[in-house]
């Protein structure tokens, strides 16, 4: 049911964890629909210098997670803004339609941690 | 006997056809393919093994051969039980009372009898899924016409209280339905003592194979069919028997039934093995479904911050097959509507797994996957946004 992809990177996400003094977060999902992610990142010059996640959900909802990290490690903040769910599923080889919505949470989270990077360099 | 290649945890979903079933099939793949209908001699060997299978399944719920009926899965007698009463008894009343936990065959029946005219309530469980005695008494009314109230629940093993039930509808006219597709062989099921009028079994859920099940109808029942054409199976069910798979059923049920105790005990055991080790080895778990009056074999466990699917593939890379809720559901993405009936926790019902034990399962399997999956369970917890423990 899953591509060869997803099960690579559900078996062995990359960049995962937390970054500890992180620039920005971005937190989306809850427990009762049952996926959850943390994305942290660390910026440097407008550019995603490191990036981390954490996440509670099923394999398609782990993999997109990790795959959207590499992805956007070493892009610009606009860059990476435009990272779209379609461009994440496609990076995976695709997703069952019943998990399309995981790679939407995964693009949802990274614009969410570099909005509050923003925010807080506004502030 | 088995692949040792795999370990199948799933019981539950299905079990590995008995060899001693495979054996007694094939003759009736091949040379002994009469229609039972018929009456030359081709018919009467089939006709024959159809009846001595009909005897072994009647056996096995201390029922009458002639109170036994073929149906093509668990599915269907469950469908023809609601349906066929409802339909049966229309004009005496329109109002069937079921639990919310029953098995999808059930719920939707009774969904599409609500659509057609009928009145159906769904008994609420407690948090050990057990079902409100006390619920059931106050919404019997003068137009009930059958109460339906799984034997034991396919997800999290609870087992019912079907002799209350029976004290409760006693002298009130009402039938009483029983799914017993996942207790069959691992309880003695007494339909004369336990007062049930309506049973369901399925075949490959006790080690015959997929596409055959039985229904028990109680002498005297007042039940409509709904294939209607050559008259088989007593004018409830035409359609020409499934031979091959009837012997097949007829050979799981006696061995159900000569092996009842020793894969009693066989299940239990490997069950407690189970269950100790894993809360010895891993923190932060609970078990679902009521602790002491379960389904022996059956082990649901919740692990606390992880979501299912990804330690059943987990242990899938390592060969393990166990599920998450019902195989039938697992494409669903919603929590267990059990779970949710039980009022779990969401983080708690997202990371519920089912261990199902069957009789061709070892102590080494039991060995194998608790030495597997604290490890899977550490490493999803590590990535887990809501575990902030190192």
């Amino acid at each position: 049911m899953y591509s060869k992809k997803v099960m690579d990177h559900f078996k062995n996400p990359r960049n995962t964890g937390e970054i500890e003094d992180a620039d920005g977060i971005g937190e989306v999902g809850n427990p009762i629909c049952g996926d959850i992610m943390k994305i942290t990142i660390k910026v440097k010059d407008d550019r995603i210098e490191d990036i981390k996640f954490k996440t509670f959900g099923c394999a398609a909802a782990i993999a997109t997670s990790s795959m959207i990290t590499e992805i956007a490690k070493g892009k610009t903040l606009e860059e990476a803004k435009e990272i779209s769910k379609k461009d994440v599923s496609c990076a995976l080889d695709g997703l069952p339609p019943i998990k399309e919505h995981c790679s939407n949470l995964a693009s949802e989270g990274l614009r969410k941690a570099i909005d509050d990077y923003l925010m807080k360099k506004k502030d | 006997m088995t692949d040792r290649r795999t370990i199948y945890l799933d019981n539950s979903a299905t079990t590995q056809v008995h060899p001693e079933v495979i054996d007694t099939i094939q003759p009736y793949l091949s040379e002994k393919y009469g229609n039972p209908s018929s009456i030359y001699h081709k018919g009467r060997e089939a006709k024959e093994a159809v009846e001595d299978a009909r005897k072994k399944v009647a056996d096995l719920i201390n029922a009458e051969p002639e109170e036994i009926i073929f149906t093509g899965s668990g599915t269907e007698g469950n469908n023809m039980a609601l349906k066929g009463i409802a339909f049966a008894n229309k004009n005496r009343g329109k109002h069937i009372i079921t639990t919310k936990i029953e098995h999808k065959s059930i719920l939707n029946s009774a969904g599409w009898l609500e659509r057609n005219g009928f009145d159906v309530t769904y008994l609420n469980v407690d948090e050990n899924g057990t079902i409100d005695i006390e619920q059931l008494k106050k919404e019997i009314r003068s137009d009930t016409i059958l109460v339906s109230v799984m034997f034991a629940n396919n997800e999290v093993g609870t087992i019912q209280p079907i002799e209350e039930i029976k004290d409760i509808l006693k002298n009130k006219n009402i039938y009483l339905h029983t799914d017993a597709v996942q207790t069959a062989g691992k309880f003695d099921l007494d339909v004369k003592e336990l007062g049930i009028d309506l049973l369901t079994l399925s075949g490959h859920k006790m080690h015959a194979t997929k596409g055959i099940g039985a229904l028990y109808i109680k002498k005297g029942t007042k039940i409509e069919p709904f294939l209607h054409g050559g008259g088989q199976e007593r004018n409830l069910r035409s359609g020409t028997e499934n031979v091959p798979e009837i012997v097949g059923m007829g050979k799981a049920a006696e061995i159900a039934k000569k092996d009842l105790e020793k894969n009693r005990i066989h299940l239990k055991k490997l069950e407690k093995k189970l269950k100790e080790d894993i809360f010895r080895k891993i923190p932060e778990l609970i078990l679902n479904g009521h602790p002491e009056k379960r389904l022996p074999g059956n082990l649901n466990i919740s692990f606390k911050y992880i979501e299912g699917e990804s330690v059943v593939l987990m242990l899938d890379e390592k060969d393990i097959c166990v599920s998450t809720g019902s195989a039938c559901t697992s494409n669903s993405l919603k929590p267990s509507y059990v779970l949710t009936a039980m009022k779990k926790d969401p983080v708690f019902m997202h990371g519920s797994i089912r261990f199902s034990i069957g009789a061709f399962n070892t102590e080494e399997d039991i060995d194998t996957i608790t030495k597997t999956l604290p490890e899977i369970i550490k490493s999803l917890r590590a990535i887990s946004p809501l575990y902030n423990k190192d």
